[in-house]
């Protein structure tokens, strides 16, 4: 399977509550808090579309979408 | 389909603290169901009252929120009177455990075809942190200002005694791996059981001085192991996490259909 590319993290910032859970669990120290206390991505281009942190957000707030999701769908 | 497509987005975001490991269960339930390419017309989730329990409002399968305790018992009606559905069974720690142990036994004693899947924060987190059948010794609780002394029931091994032919337990650290187990056990015919740990920052670990949700989820990752691991030899204190019964048994909604055809000689 090729590598997956990194298309975009797409965030709620209407459900994120800033728990932090994805940012400390990041493998890449890809995502921060901003000063609303949402979670963004600072550092998209170190982001390894492990998904990791879409998977163990509580609020279903933050989504990776790469190359492959445009081509399933 | 996507994972967006089995909620009800209207009531987002939903209630749960920032951190409560609840919305990671539903997070790894919605992943699971969409991973069997399930049908949402043919889901019945039932559930009792806890925050846990809001999960039933926030999928967008048939679902009944009951009364606490009593979510297996709905689910067996459910279940009983339309075979051909799915039944899911989210319940918190003292839902499942304490006001409803009895119709967790017994609905793991025969075996019916459901997946019962008990969100342990170890607490009563809807009224206030009281501590629950599943808090263990030593605890702190509004109920326990002094530390409890009420040992814990061992879920999986309460699971296994009873009857359930599906046992597994995880973490919501270890969200990949509750989805593969959640999707194991709601493929499995008979009755499973999984036991997710989901952490109240908001009660339990305020008062038990664990930290915030990602403390909390730090500790999941320290203390577990996966069942046959080298870390689990090494160190038999870490919990256990996998599947410790997967067994082919009579599932009670077809015995039943038996009894029908033998009643009915056949002509039904
Ligand atoms: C018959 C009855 N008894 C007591 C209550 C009060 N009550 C509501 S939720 C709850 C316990 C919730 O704890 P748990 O099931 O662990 O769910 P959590 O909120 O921790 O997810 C209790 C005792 C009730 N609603 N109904
Ligand atoms: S885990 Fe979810 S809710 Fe928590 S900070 Fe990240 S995106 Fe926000
Ligand atoms: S996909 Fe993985 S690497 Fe990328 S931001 Fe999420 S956790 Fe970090
Ligand atoms: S009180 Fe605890 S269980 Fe209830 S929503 Fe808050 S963190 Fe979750
Ligand atoms: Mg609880």
């Amino acid at each position: 399977m090729a590598r997956l590319k990194l298309k975009e993290h797409a965030i709620n910032r209407e459900w994120c509550k800033g728990c932090g859970i994805c940012i400390h669990f990041c493998p890449k120290q890809v995502l921060e808090l901003d000063s609303m206390e949402k979670v963004v991505a600072a550092r998209p281009e170190d982001c390894i579309c492990c998904k990791l942190c879409e998977l163990r957000c509580p609020d279903l707030a933050i989504e990776v979408l790469t190359d492959q999701d445009e081509k399933n769908e | 389909m996507s994972v967006k497509d089995y909620l009800r987005e209207r009531y987002f975001p939903h209630m749960w603290c920032p951190g409560c490991g609840h919305g990671t269960v539903l997070n790894s339930l919605l992943r699971a169901v969409e991973a069997l390419g399930l049908n949402k017309n043919d889901i019945v989730m039932t559930s009792g009252i806890g925050c846990s329990a809001r999960i039933s409002g926030y999928v967008d399968f048939h679902s009944l929120h009951t009364i606490h305790g009593r979510a297996l018992t709905f689910a067996t009606g459910v279940k009983f009177s339309k075979p051909e559905l799915k039944l899911l069974v989210p319940m918190g720690d003292g839902d499942a455990l304490a006001i409803g142990g009895n119709h967790f036994i017994h609905a793991a004693r025969r075996n019916i075809d459901m997946t019962a899947i008990v969100m342990n924060n170890r607490i009563y987190g809807m009224t206030g942190g009281q501590f629950s059948p599943l808090s263990g010794l030593g605890k702190k609780a509004t109920t326990a200002p002094y530390l409890t002394i009420d040992n814990d029931f061992d879920v999986v091994e309460l699971s296994r005694a009873a009857g359930a032919s599906f046992v597994a337990r995880t973490t919501t650290y270890h969200a990949l791996e509750a989805v593969d187990l959640l999707k194991r056990a709601i493929d499995h015919k008979g009755f499973s059981v999984v036991e997710i740990l989901s952490q109240c920052p908001t009660h339990f670990g305020r008062k038990n001085k664990e930290g915030d949700a990602v403390n909390m989820l730090e500790l999941y990752k320290a203390n577990t192991a996966k069942i046959g691991s080298k870390a689990l030899k090494e160190n038999p204190a870490l919990l256990a996490r996998g599947i410790f019964v997967d067994e082919n048994r009579p599932e009670y909604c077809e015995e039943y259909e038996k009894i029908i055809q033998r009643a009915t000689g056949g002509k039904k």
